[in-house]
């Protein structure tokens, strides 16, 4: 058996393919169609999935199958996962970093950048069984009843991540979605796509269950519309500032009272990048009443 | 071993009850005027548009008095009293100064509440019981309960600080008129915003009353703006531009086309929107305080309430049992004058709204339901609107799947508890729910996994200033009561 070389008798690299990842696959866009992910040098750096209509909508059935499952799971278990999320992608930050390099970053940025992601994916793993305390309530009501809210998640986001870069805002995006307890389908940046893809690699080795995460690569002004009047969708997430774009968001989400949220003045280099309340974004409050009965008239006494 | 009998299956008697003396409340204890004008910046003013229409008695068909339309100009001179009063007075009032004058509208309701219970159930029909011992007291609560909060935000919010809106245009429903201008008014001003609230046009009343305890409470000119009209003046309000804050109680319909309209501004929005609760009894539950549950559940205000229970899921073993309980009751169900004491089901809202209703039970019907109406003697006068059930209801029909917001129930059964939880969150809405059973876990189980904003477990249809109510879904977002509430009202900075 003979070794493939190239011409200078090196090692040929293997190159990836950067495919988009629905319900714990990594598969093509059922369109068939693909764009080439370029930076500022006009380099050519990948095939990439131009995903459809059709793609999202199979990420929704994905997402609303893993809902039930995610958002049951003990707080505890949730956070684990963050934590092992976090874990992966400090092991492959060298080929986040490279991919950053490609995508324009410089070094020094690239490491910033990877290390903020992690510690906010920490720092979101121990959001997950602590802000439902901070934001719970045990209400006195005047009736003998006991009475209390809670934060239950909304169920399915979907969310377009920030475009102007390739992996802080995708995680910023993510972290608080499904430490609360929800699903999601998340479009990456279209001009900086590869973290995206790679970041779904380090989900799919984080036991995180398939259908939590989707996430799909292609053109905002494409999918955008989907994003936001599909019926098996709770809340849409955009953070960019385009006005007709939000304008065009809450008027499609009307159709099922979607929640909008949008994050276009998030700074998410920042500390203010990161918070419980953007968990709470996408929380919705639970308030349950129990009788408290009086047996037989009887009346307690110390 | 032999099965176990359940003792609590003999019929009960209310055979007495059919023979109550009239206990009419006295119309003489409250004033009604024979026109009303709109409140901007403090003063009762004759409205631009000139216009005026009339508002009436559901239960007789009589006219009351005649309420103001507000048009566009109108709109504008009140959000320009509230941004006035806003910008120079109440943003910058003493946070415990602001308490107080919202303890003083508390106070003030609490000591008219008679008239206001009066003048509720002639405007909107409800029986004279319900507004007198559940909407006055309530909305006088949740004014004292808000108050409070005015001058504590900073420990609501951790780790931030709160700013006020602005100001907050309110349109409220005509099913709890002064309560749901309560609930509207007292969390905006507290959070340091001023307001300009429409009430339905059929139920202007109460809020026009409540203009008047404001007026003689001496809050500040302009902090509350009460303006009357139909749709039109509620679109000028949702337009305005210089409105910051829309918070809207109705019809989900309604609520999709304001969240369309606001969305190319900067404009927060809650909307409590409309639900089709499911009201869930396992064979294990005390089966007659279930289905005194099941009753108040959906006749409760004649069944005008966005979280009644208005879907019945009876578990299988137990159906014809509780079924039978539901028709004994219901024929006991007094249904008659509303200013009557001893009246459990007072007059429905409008012809508009008897309209719709009778529309679904004709639908229902068709779709091959089977119909159980009591057998109650009925008014001769005024929209009145039989008790009625349909068992034999598929889960597609049109009376279990839309809000029919009348006192009509759907019932359906059940054999497991998957499949009811199934069942009961297969709806557009998520409002509230309600189960039935004596096993805490199961109770547990099933508050956990139903989706919905409100949960009753072994009771159905109660409210609390201090308890957060509001929907999942397209029963709307936002909250309104509780620590909760505050959200609806506030940046976070």
């Amino acid at each position: 058996m003979t070794t493939v070389t190239n011409k200078n008798n090196k090692r040929l690299e293997v190159l990836k393919t950067y495919k988009i990842y629905i319900d714990g696959q990594f598969v093509r866009t059922e369109s068939g169609r693909y764009y080439i992910a370029t930076n500022s040098k006009k380099e050519n750096l990948a095939n990439v999935c131009l995903g459809s209509r059709k793609d999202f909508r199979d990420a929704v059935v994905a997402a609303r199958n893993a809902f039930g499952s995610w958002s049951t799971r003990a707080a505890f278990n949730r956070a684990q996962i963050l934590y092992r999320i976090a874990e992966m992608l400090e092991g492959r930050k060298a080929q986040f970093i490279d991919e950053l390099i490609k995508q324009d970053s410089t070094k020094t940025q690239a490491e910033k950048e990877v290390n903020l992601c992690i510690d906010r994916l920490i720092y979101y793993s121990g959001w997950c069984d602590k802000f439902q305390q901070l934001f719970s309530s045990v209400n006195p009501v005047a009736s003998p009843h006991f009475n209390f809210s809670v934060p239950e998640p909304m169920g399915v986001i979907a969310a377009i991540a920030p475009q102007n870069n390739s992996l802080l805002g995708l995680v910023s995006v993510i972290a608080p979605i499904i430490a609360g307890g929800n699903s999601c389908i998340v479009l990456a940046s279209a001009t900086m796509p590869l973290c995206a893809v790679t970041f779904a690699e380090v989900l799919n080795s984080s036991d995180l269950p398939g259908g939590v995460v989707n996430i799909l690569t292609g053109k905002v002004a494409e999918l955008v519309s989907y994003f936001s009047d599909h019926m098996d969708v709770n809340a849409t997430v955009y953070c960019e500032a385009d006005f007709a774009t939000q304008k065009m968001i809450k008027e499609k989400s009307a159709l099922n009272i979607k929640r909008v949220l949008l994050y276009n003045k998030i700074k998410w280099t920042d500390a203010s990048g990161q918070s419980p309340y953007f968990i709470m974004d996408l929380q919705e409050i639970k308030t349950t009443w129990h009788p408290i009965e009086n047996i037989g008239g009887a009346k307690a006494g110390y | 071993m032999a099965k176990l009998v359940k003792n609590n299956t003999i019929k009960l008697k209310f055979d007495s009850v059919k023979n109550f003396a009239p206990a009419p409340e006295s119309k003489k204890a409250a004033k009604i005027d024979p026109q009303y004008d709109l409140f901007i910046n403090g003063k009762f003013e004759r409205p631009m548009s000139k216009k005026y229409f009339s508002t009436i008695n559901p239960a007789t068909e009589e006219k009351l008095s005649m309420i103001a339309e507000a048009n566009t100009a109108d709109v504008n001179k009140a959000v320009k009293a509230a941004r006035t009063a806003y910008d120079k007075t109440w943003k910058k009032m003493p946070t415990a100064e602001r308490a107080k004058y919202i303890y003083r509208i508390a106070r003030m309701i609490q000591e008219r509440a008679r008239e206001f219970a009066i003048i509720e159930t002639l405007d909107g029909g409800k029986p004279i019981r319900e507004s007198r011992d559940f909407d006055v007291p309530t909305a006088a609560n949740h004014f004292f309960y808000y108050a409070g909060w005015a001058d504590k935000l900073e420990y609501a919010f951790p780790n931030r600080k709160t700013t006020p809106l602005g100001v907050a245009g309110q349109i409220i429903p005509w099913n709890f008129p002064l309560l749901m201008a309560a609930w509207k008014i007292a969390p905006a001003l507290a959070c340091g915003n001023t307001v300009v609230l429409k009430p339905a046009e059929n139920t202007s009343l109460t809020a026009l009353k409540l203009a008047e305890i404001i007026q003689e409470a001496d809050v500040p000119p302009g902090v509350v703006n009460i303006i009357t009209g139909a749709g039109v003046t509620g679109a000028a309000i949702v337009n305005h531009a210089d409105i910051n804050k829309i918070a809207f109680t109705g019809s989900t319909d309604v609520g999709k086309i304001i969240q369309r309209a606001i969305a190319g501004t900067n404009k927060k929005a809650t909307l409590e929107l409309g639900g089709k609760a499911a009201n869930i009894i396992f064979e294990d539950a005390p089966l007659d305080q279930a289905v005194e549950g099941v009753i108040n559940g959906i006749f409760f205000n004649q069944g005008h309430v966005c979280c009644a229970g208005s879907r019945l899921y009876v578990q299988e073993s137990v159906f014809n049992e509780v079924v039978r309980k539901l028709k004994d009751r219901l024929e006991t169900l007094i249904v008659g004058d509303p200013m009557d004491k001893n009246t459990d089901i007072g007059a429905i809202n409008s012809k508009a709204q008897l309209d719709i209703i009778n529309k679904y039970i004709k639908i229902g019907q068709q779709e091959g339901a089977e119909m159980y109406q009591s057998s109650c003697a009925m008014p001769k006068k005024g929209f009145y609107c039989r008790p009625t059930l349909f068992t034999n209801v598929a889960q597609s029909n049109r009376i279990a799947q839309e809000e029919i917001f009348g006192p009509v129930l759907a019932i359906q059964s059940f054999r497991t508890d998957d499949e009811v939880i199934e069942k009961a969150n297969n709806t557009a809405y998520g409002l509230s729910a309600g189960v039935w059973s004596d096993k805490g876990s199961k109770i547990f189980n099933l508050t956990s996994k139903l989706r919905a904003g409100v949960i009753w477990a072994n009771t159905f249809n109660k409210f609390d200033p201090t308890s957060p109510f509001g929907g999942y879904k397209e029963s709307g977002y936002g909250r309104e009561g509780g620590l909760h509430g505050l959200s609806a009202y506030i940046n976070l900075v």
